[in-house]
């Protein structure tokens, strides 16, 4: 131990006073890197965003999607292909909107540890810590999405409606991953226990994707659910995935008066709109929150 | 230490300068106006019982909590206002270990040196070099939470120093090390302040403080209760005892008339013994060559000089048995 020295045979070095979005972005990219070496540690954290939606496609698809017929057909072996591929849609949303989850319970462990106050306490710019986080979340929710888009093509999905949407549609859930992982952020720094971050989300996330056309289509829902259902904002981001992804029915049900026709509300008539903005909505409101609470340093 | 005690100091000379720093939670004032002058290059000890306030001055110090009111100046830059230039300056050792458990240990030292603006080259050599003088070349590869605590707070203490600050702040370093592990700790931090950095540290132990610090401020309830260089502290606090040991050729009254006019207080008898309240400490060898002239054995007579735990349960009432109940 006696070579141990801090300063004499070393000059002392004070790090260099750069600073900018260069600099802001190098420290994102340092924490990025440090968040995915988590992975390779903790590979069950994937389990959230891989094994999960995988399941969902094999239970929804094969044991509900044997009973389930869009409105106004019969079930048959048919219908039970058409419904796997209307539901992966739902999935994909559903997995992307429980990042905010995922995201939240990474956050409240990082907090928990002593390593946040070193982070704090670096000559480093506040929002490198949460950008980082924020932008490896995303690539574990690409991870996600691209297993499930795999699971999906296995069970006879497949994007139906030319490339070019395709890839607005994948675009479209990366900006529904961003805006759910800012909240996500957010919350992570509210509560105190990975646990509580998990009761909050699965509390709040798991019906507000199930009270949605997610799963089922919203038609046959008694009224006040389906106004619910139909003006929850998951609905219309299953919508807009469905329509770029041309994962809907061949013959519109009310247009073909097999339901009774009715003005849908402007939500899913507008679908990849109304999810624009609630990215922006969300995105920004959880981004804004965030980067407030994390300056604000935690109080103890 | 003596040589480095004498020093004198300028106030430009300050590496760490705190006026009336105040901070509440709720209804706790944890830190109810604390001032104090680091002067560069020295190590400073902030010692106090739990909850006395000695972590939120040392975050306040830091940057990671602002202060309700008052000023500080670290490395001549205000925390507040210049909250960034602070950070360049210093190294923080919390009571916790401020590292990634999920890394390995390389990689947290690699982490830090490239948000201090090391390219990855650069990182890579220093987190190396790092490794090998806190003899964690080995388990460097591991992830943290395999470590034992002595390997945290070693590694702890590697990442504060990626980048050799000219100021380190110490929170309670050796809570919660085995012997060992403090021993080690010590080490490191003494040959660090060799090299010319200057020390804050926070403690619980007074022998930590007694021995390490050249000037303590021992805090409690949020208030530095009392300040100066652990033998003044001790001087002006804990008075030092002579113990006479009496049998039949040494008289409780040979004794007493022996001691008399050196004690602070009437001897007093405790069993076979006499115990004696010193002045002053420069006139023991005076009252050694009474005793002996009125006929005393050398080994009758035994010096118990104040120990810091004397000077602590003098300022704050409280002794470690205490403090362990407190905890």
């Amino acid at each position: 131990m006696s070579s141990v020295t801090a300063t004499s045979g070393e000059s002392t070095f004070i790090p260099s006073r750069a600073s900018g979005l260069g600099k802001t972005l190098d420290e994102i990219r340092v924490f990025v890197w440090r968040n995915l070496s988590h992975i390779p540690r903790m590979p069950e954290r994937l389990a959230d965003v891989t094994v999960m939606p995988i399941m969902f496609v094999l239970l929804f698809g094969y044991v509900f999607g044997s009973a389930i017929a869009m409105p106004g057909q019969v079930v048959t072996a048919d219908s039970a292909a058409f419904y796997r591929s209307y539901l992966i849609g739902g999935i994909f949303v559903q997995s992307v909107v429980f990042m905010s989850i995922t995201t939240a319970v990474g956050v409240v462990s990082d907090m928990k540890e002593g390593v946040i106050d070193r982070f704090r306490s670096l000559p480093i710019s506040r929002v490198s810590v949460l950008g980082g986080r924020a932008i490896a979340s995303l690539f574990e929710g690409g991870l996600g999405i691209t297993v499930m888009a795999l699971c999906g093509l296995l069970v006879g999905w497949g994007a139906r409606a030319g490339f070019g949407n395709a890839v607005a549609g994948f675009a479209l859930l990366a900006g529904i991953a961003l805006a759910m992982i800012c909240l996500g952020i957010y919350v992570g720094q509210l509560v105190k226990n990975p646990m509580t971050a998990q009761a909050i989300g699965f509390t709040a996330i798991f019906p507000l994707t199930f009270a949605s056309n997610a799963f089922v289509p919203t038609d046959n829902m008694p009224v006040w659910l389906r106004t619910f259902a139909e003006w929850n904002p998951v609905s219309a981001m299953v919508q807009a995935v469905r329509e770029l992804f041309g994962n809907v029915p061949a013959v519109d049900p009310m247009a073909a008066g097999l339901i009774p026709a009715r003005d849908l509300p402007w939500p899913l008539e507008n679908p990849v709109l109304a999810t624009l903005i609630w990215i922006v909505v969300l995105g920004t409101i959880g981004m804004t929150l965030a980067v407030r609470k994390y300056s604000q340093g935690k109080d103890r | 230490m003596l040589e480095m005690s004498g020093r004198t100091h300028r106030d430009g000379d300050l590496a760490i300068e705190a006026v009336d720093l105040r901070r509440r939670f709720g209804e706790t004032l944890a830190a109810d106006g604390i001032s104090l002058k680091v002067p560069r290059g020295s190590v400073f000890g902030l010692l106090g019982p739990n909850g006395a306030g000695k972590t939120t001055t040392v975050r306040m110090l830091t940057t990671l909590l602002r202060p309700d009111s008052g000023t500080a100046r670290v490395a001549g830059y205000d925390i507040v206002r210049d909250a960034v230039e602070v950070r360049r300056r210093i190294g923080l050792v919390g009571q916790y270990a401020a590292v990634d458990e999920i890394l390995s240990g390389y990689q947290n030292l690699f982490l830090i040196g490239r948000l201090y603006g090391m390219n990855g080259s650069q990182a890579k050599k220093r987190a190396n070099e790092l490794l090998e003088r806190f003899d964690l070349l080995e388990p460097g590869k591991k992830a943290v939470k395999t470590y034992s605590g002595g390997m945290r707070r070693r590694l702890d203490l590697a990442a504060s120093l990626v980048v050799s600050p000219p100021i380190l702040f110490l929170d309670e370093p050796t809570t919660g090390l085995d012997p060992n592990g403090r021993a080690a700790t010590w080490d490191i931090i003494s040959t660090m302040t060799k090299g010319g950095t200057t020390v804050m540290l926070t403690t619980q132990y007074l022998e930590e403080a007694d021995q390490f610090a050249e000037q303590i401020a021992v805090i409690d309830h949020g208030k530095v209760v009392a300040e100066g260089t652990p033998a003044q502290l001790k001087a002006r606090l804990g008075k030092s005892t002579l113990v006479v040991h009496l049998d039949d050729n040494m008289t409780e009254a040979k004794a007493r008339s022996a001691v008399d006019r050196y004690a602070a207080a009437p001897p007093a008898l405790r069993q076979n013994e006499l115990v004696v309240q010193l002045n002053d400490l420069g006139q023991t060898a005076e009252i050694i060559t009474a005793l002996a002239q009125a006929g005393a054995n050398l080994d009758q007579i035994h010096i118990a000089k104040a120990s810091m735990d004397d000077v602590f349960f003098e300022l704050t009432g409280k002794n470690r048995a205490q403090e362990g109940l407190a905890a």
